[in-house]
């Protein structure tokens, strides 16, 4: 590997004993940037150079390559602006209902009194659970809440109310909101988790010797600290959940989602040409992603100023 | 969504915080009630596609039509990235962290951006860039999955070397007279096997579960495969997908005992299934020394 070499000889170059002189210093010094060139090839030819295609694709011509903002149109037009809506809404609820209740839990563990091993089962099977998005989640759902449901089957027995003729269908918004919950909660409890132990007792005791009562302390202390840090995490959800495609397609592939929508263009699905207006698409994703990672990227900073 | 094994700091940090919180708050029906719905909603789901599925629809699986060939790819898929993840990036984190320690945060900012950027937009501008010869080949996914693989290979091998001191261990063996390949042999890399065996699982853990960008790209491996048959048998789809599961928590499972094993044996920092969020990680995996 050209990359293993480069690596094995420049450290040696730069160890050397001579005393560099001028020129050799900044040689050497754009000879160090060497070990990083396999690694920064990669990346620019695996995710920047196929990034910026989608982002110029999307304002050409399918056909005739010639500059044009019809894709735009086409992708602001028709169903797609709704699946946009869908999958921002979908991934706000699937953002912010696990990012509490992830909280709740893993507060949960972190107070527990015999703590150690509760921790290490919830934090393990988070790692577990959160791992398991795609294909068999939709599947294990399927089996649990699709009309012939093990789950639906109860409900049917004991309340005779059948959901599935009141309105509920596994194959909306709504019912991927409840599959998608599967994997957001574990990570809500995994990525949350190192802010709750960053709360330094200490804050707590001498809110406490100051006369501050619980809710005091949360009001005025734990939950200013806290919130940057939360607010990041529900970010992260709201990212997971908006680029989450496998889940929804096994589903249900004509949903409309802004993923699954690119998806059944790409695919030559609906109408052959159209691939310019899924690149439209997967632009505007883009740009919805980098505004919410770099909130969350100042969230984080913030957070970082007290939980150290 | 996959995770990343970050190291912690053993148990002083979190331990006092437990108990004085516990001793002056505890609400025992409160905590149970959650972990209790948590624990229902969690398990309902496994136990459905177990009644689902019929434990007759297991063997059932390997029997079908297309099962052995799906798998097959899948798994050399995984092999192919993983070695590639390896081969580019231990070499890629020792030197940083060696010579370009001023790069660090950029290396964390540039590896979260494969979890960041959607999969389904990636898939549809490799297919548009890649030239001819890559396009007919599966291999194209492996040279993929390496980017998708990275924010977890980059966590775990970075953990891995925050937890022993690599500079003074290279100085050493270089006083001592080993050349540069010596040392990277027999003193870093004899260091790193945990880091590298959890990057591993990791990564093979991705590449079986992967569906976004084998279904746009075509290519039948194994969660497309389920996908596509779901036609001719829901109990058998449903099997299989609860066999994917297992095979996969058993490999994640495996990250975490091999983890303890070798943070009891060193007596130094535990790998725990950790995700992707990096500051927290380099938080918790900064404290060890």
């Amino acid at each position: 590997m050209t990359g293993s070499a480069a690596q094995a000889v420049a450290p040696e170059a730069l160890t050397s004993g001579a005393r560099p002189s001028g020129v050799s210093t900044s040689l050497r010094r754009s000879l160090r940037w060497l070990g990083v060139v396999p690694f920064g090839v990669y990346v620019a030819l695996g995710l920047i150079v196929p990034t910026i295609a989608i982002a110029i694709g999307a304002f050409q011509n399918t056909d005739t390559g010639a500059w044009t903002l019809d894709n735009i149109k086409l992708a602001t037009g028709g169903d797609y602006l709704p699946g946009l809506r869908n999958s921002v809404l979908l991934s706000i609820a699937s953002a912010v209902v696990p990012g509490i209740f992830g909280l709740l839990i893993a507060y949960a563990i972190h107070t527990a009194k015999r703590g150690k091993l509760l921790r290490q089962i919830v934090v393990t099977a988070s790692g577990v659970f959160a791992n398991f998005g795609g294909v068999p989640l939709a599947f294990l759902f399927i089996a649990t809440l699709s009309t012939t449901g093990v789950v639906t089957g109860w409900i049917t027995d004991l309340t005779h109310f059948k959901i599935w003729n009141h309105g509920f269908t596994l194959y909306d918004p709504l019912g991927i909101f409840v599959v998608y919950m599967y994997f957001q909660i574990p990570l809500m409890v995994l990525v949350i988790l190192p802010a709750l132990e960053g709360l330094r007792p200490a804050w707590r005791e001498a809110a406490h010797n100051m006369g501050a009562r619980t809710w005091q302390y949360w009001r005025y202390v734990g939950g200013p600290v806290l919130f940057p840090a939360f607010l990041g995490c529900v970010l992260l959800l709201f990212g997971s959940a908006f680029s989450a495609y496998a889940t929804a397609e096994a589903l249900d592939n004509t949903i409309a989602l802004t993923p699954i929508q690119i998806g059944a263009l790409e695919n030559g699905n609906v109408l052959a040409g159209q691939e310019h207006t899924g690149y439209a698409l997967g632009l505007f994703m883009v740009v919805i992603i980098a505004v919410v990672m770099i909130i969350y990227t100042i969230l984080q900073r913030r957070a970082a100023r007290w939980l150290r | 969504m996959a995770a990343v094994a970050g190291v912690e700091a053993g148990a002083q940090a979190p331990a006092p915080a437990t108990t004085s919180a516990a001793r002056r708050h505890s609400f025992p029906v409160w905590r149970w009630a959650i972990l209790l719905i948590a624990a229902v909603y969690f398990l309902i789901p496994l136990y459905s596609g177990l009644r689902f599925a019929g434990l007759k629809a297991f063997p059932d699986v390997f029997k079908q039509a297309g099962f052995i060939s799906a798998i097959g790819l899948s798994l050399r898929l995984a092999a192919v990235t993983t070695i590639l993840t390896l081969v580019l990036m231990v070499p890629t984190v020792v030197y940083v962290h060696l010579r370009l320690p001023q790069i660090r945060r950029l290396m964390e900012a540039i590896t979260i951006l494969p979890i960041v950027i959607p999969p389904i937009v990636l898939i549809v501008g490799v297919l548009k860039v890649a030239p001819g010869f890559l396009l007919s080949t599966p291999y194209l996914l492996a040279l993929v999955y390496v980017i998708l693989a990275m924010p977890f290979a980059y966590r775990s091998l970075d953990a891995g070397l925050r937890a022993f001191d690599l500079k003074t261990m290279v100085e050493a063996s270089n006083s001592l007279g080993a050349g540069w390949p010596t040392t990277l042999w027999r003193v870093v890399l004899p260091n790193m096997r945990t880091a590298m065996l959890s990057a591993t699982v990791l990564t093979v853990a991705l590449v079986l579960g992967e569906f976004t960008m084998a279904s746009l790209a075509l290519w039948q491996t194994f969660p497309v495969w389920i996908v596509n048959f779901e036609q001719s048998s829901g109990a058998v789809s449903t099997a299989a997908s609860l066999l994917s599961l297992f095979v996969t928590w058993l490999l994640l499972m495996l990250i975490v005992a091999v983890g303890s094993w070798s943070a009891r044996k060193r007596g130094g920092a535990q790998v725990t299934l950790f995700t992707v969020a990096p500051r927290e990680s380099s938080q918790t995996a900064g404290e060890p020394e």
